[in-house]
């Protein structure tokens, strides 16, 4: 059936022609970005990028967006939520959390804002403690719940309006903290730090 | 930059190329089509009689070939039911969540941002994939008069395809993913289905290379270019671990929308284009216009993704092609609306016995709808507003429901009778599900419609907050979960009317 071949390889066709225009072209352009090295939010050490990872397994992707419109899309940088975003700021982000919706707020630049732990352990934990009309999911499975008279151990943060109850982090909750207190992309773009002679690089 | 002149000159070569070929093509009138050719799915006595959903006459002269693969078929489309229950439970879950976040909280594996993800996977990869590939199959003999080849392959791609879906939720759940929308499964698992996907294929075209048939029917268009394009596609984007931050969200948008123009839509749409004649009785209205709908797709919707990147730092460039792409998707929308509609309304009366039919015309109204719709907000004005909220997820749900579930329902009620050889015994039990799906996904996508727009107002409100867009949305939400509930229950007759079928011994009086 000679007909059927067109349907095939035109249809192939039409794909990789699309395929090179999403794929490959921009592409180049986007290593342009990465051989300058400038970016704005640090590299992310093991601890970040282990919160990185807890940060995709829980799916916080799904109702946070990491990307910052300019004002005449929308009411971003009226928000609070920094200036519009750069290519520069995304260059050590694999795989990349640009985010589709706003369910919640958007978290490019979440550690300038907020930069206490305790605020975020607390928030995780129960969102509704801090923010009534949240409708974020809590994380408490990510944490131990103690009654102590003193601190049970360190970065345990004590839970409001009770008689001495303390959450106690997870290691998974603990990096999911310190990657979001990371979350800086409100600056200038600069150099990748130099890793430390003889110390252990990121 | 010598690199980035090759590239330009390559692709450059290729669309001269490609279209070189389509003017030879052109020229050896492969591409025109014969009106009459439209005709080519009647056998004797079936052309202006309406096709009743029960085994009549008509279907026991295509017994043969509607049999020829049925144990495979019935496989595949069994299959796609079991993932749409588990799925469909998941998304009223996450639905219940949205509004009630401490509904089935405080637990790992049933936080939001795992069910949703499973929910997506398991309707995506599936139901969807399953349902479309079975019906397209089951098609295949039917259009090329010849029965189904190498029919073998097809349980084992089959058992692959469901291991890989089996696998890629594990990994869901225990956060072994690539953490990409749309392709969250595991890599090697993509690469799995992948493999089954090309495998699927095989059938496909051993068979069309026997067909003797002088002309081959447009349903097959759809399906030859959309086997070719799962495995393409689906590969080159397993190569998103060699991007970085924006290019790798290109790269993640230009996949997550083909894989619902170029796979999930063409089986639609050859299913609607073979079932409403087939059940009216009389050819589709413009048998030329559909080389207009079936080009268009394959040129523009390839190139729609990065709308999904409007405001993002992506290049302005790729995002404007995008744009331009999309609006140019009016055209194929439109040609397959005219051909469509024009047909369904000319025979209106026979929606009045046919509930198949009632599934297929609600999917090609669906479809129109949904397509203009993604269209209109890809353009910046619109987009700036509707773009990250739920108005995206209704549009999702008009698209793969509205149109894409609702006409796989609508085949898999015409084509599980003509496999099996016995009717459904509950013919009523359909009509009901009908209702139910509908009247769900009208709520669902109408509500949340809403809901997103005053969510993207407010989003783009200096002087409001964040606060007053999280609000405003909660009732649209719960409306959300009362049409997913509808939807839900459309769904357990379903599967009941399947189970039914199956566990029946009577042969069609």
């Amino acid at each position: 059936m000679k007909k059927a071949y067109i349907f095939v390889f035109g249809g192939a066709s039409t794909l990789l022609l699309s395929a090179f225009l999403f794929v490959l072209l921009p592409r180049l352009q986007a290593g342009e970005v990465e051989k300058a090295g400038l970016s704005a939010q640090v590299p992310y050490d093991e601890i970040q990028a282990r919160g990185r990872e807890v940060y995709i397994e829980y799916g916080c992707i799904y109702c946070h967006s990491q990307q910052v419109r300019d004002p005449l899309a929308g009411a971003d940088e009226s928000f609070g939520w920094g200036p519009p975003s750069r290519p520069s700021d995304y260059i050590y982000d694999k795989p990349h959390l640009l985010g589709t919706s706003r369910t919640g707020p958007d978290l490019s630049n979440i550690g300038s804002r907020q930069p206490s732990l305790e605020w975020h352990h607390l928030h995780l934990y129960n969102p509704r403690l801090l923010v009534d009309w949240s409708v974020m999911p809590d994380f408490s499975f990510l944490y131990e719940r103690v009654k102590s008279e003193s601190t049970p151990s360190e970065g345990a943060v004590e839970l409001p309006d009770t008689d001495h109850e303390w959450i106690i982090p997870s290691a998974e909750a603990a990096a999911l903290v310190e990657y979001l207190a990371c979350l800086k992309r409100d600056g200038e773009p600069k150099p990748r730090p130099e890793p430390e002679k003889g110390g252990k690089t990121p | 930059m010598d690199t980035q002149l090759l590239f330009l000159i390559l692709t450059f070569a290729i669309s001269v190329l490609g279209m070189l070929a389509f003017i030879v093509a052109l020229m050896q009138k492969q591409v025109l089509v014969p009106p009459e050719a439209a005709k080519a799915i009647f056998a004797e006595g079936e052309f202006g009689s309406t096709e009743p959903d029960r085994i009549s006459e008509m279907s026991r002269q295509w017994k043969v070939l509607d049999q020829s693969a049925k144990g495979p078929i019935l496989y595949f489309l069994i299959s796609s039911a079991v993932w749409l229950l588990i799925g469909s439970f998941l998304g009223l879950a996450v639905s219940i969540k949205v509004h009630s976040p401490e509904f089935l909280g405080g637990h790992d594996f049933l936080t939001f941002g795992k069910l949703r993800t499973l929910h997506l996977n398991i309707i995506a990869y599936g139901w969807l994939s399953f349902a479309g590939l079975g019906l397209s199959l089951w098609l295949v003999p039917r259009i090329t008069k010849v029965p189904l080849r190498n029919v073998g392959i097809l349980s084992l791609a089959g058992t692959l395809w469901n291991i890989g879906v089996c696998l890629g939720c594990a990994g869901i759940l225990y956060g072994v993913t690539d953490g990409l929308e749309w392709l969250e499964f595991w890599w090697p698992i993509d690469i799995l289905l992948a493999v089954a996907g090309a495998m699927v294929a095989i059938p496909l075209f051993t068979t069309v290379l026997q067909s003797k048939e002088e002309h081959l029917y447009v349903t097959l268009w759809y399906s030859l270019a959309a086997f070719t394009w799962f495995p393409v596609l689906f590969v080159i984007a397993n190569t998103h671990f060699m991007h970085t931050g924006i290019q790798q969200g290109i790269v993640n948008w230009w996949f997550a929308h083909n894989v619902l123009g170029l796979w999930v839509t063409p089986l639609g749409l050859g299913i609607v284009y073979y079932l409403l004649p087939k059940i009216t009785g009389f050819p589709i209205a413009s048998y030329q216009l559909s080389l207009f709908g079936f080009w268009g797709l394959a040129l523009f919707y390839s190139q729609v993704g990065a709308h999904h990147l409007i405001g993002s730092p992506a290049p302005t460039w790729l995002v404007n092609v995008s744009i331009v792409m999309s609006v140019g998707m009016v055209v194929p929308v439109v040609s397959v609306a005219i051909n469509h509609h024009v047909s369904a309304f000319r025979h209106l009366h026979a929606l009045k016995d046919s509930v198949v039919l009632r599934f297929v015309v609600f999917g090609a109204m669906m479809y129109t709808l949904s397509s203009l719709q993604g269209c209109l907000h890809s353009l910046r004005t619109f987009n700036y507003i509707t773009h990250f909220t739920h108005w995206t997820v209704s549009h999702a749900h008009l698209g793969l429901y509205g149109f894409t579930t609702m006409v796989f329902f609508g085949g898999i009620y015409f084509a599980m009778p003509r496999l099996l050889g016995r009717d459904w015994r509950k013919p009523r039990l359909i009509n009901t599900h009908f209702w139910l799906a509908s009247v769900g996904v009208l709520i669902y996508a109408v509500g949340l419609g809403i809901g997103g727009y005053l969510q993207g107002l407010e989003l783009r409100n200096p002087d409001g907050s964040f606060e007053a867009s999280v609000r405003v949305t909660v009732p649209y939400l719960f409306t959300r979960s009362v049409g997913g509930t509808l939807m839900l229950l459309s769904h357990l007759l379903f599967a009941y009317n399947i189970f039914d079928l199956l566990r029946s011994s009577e042969p069609a009086s």
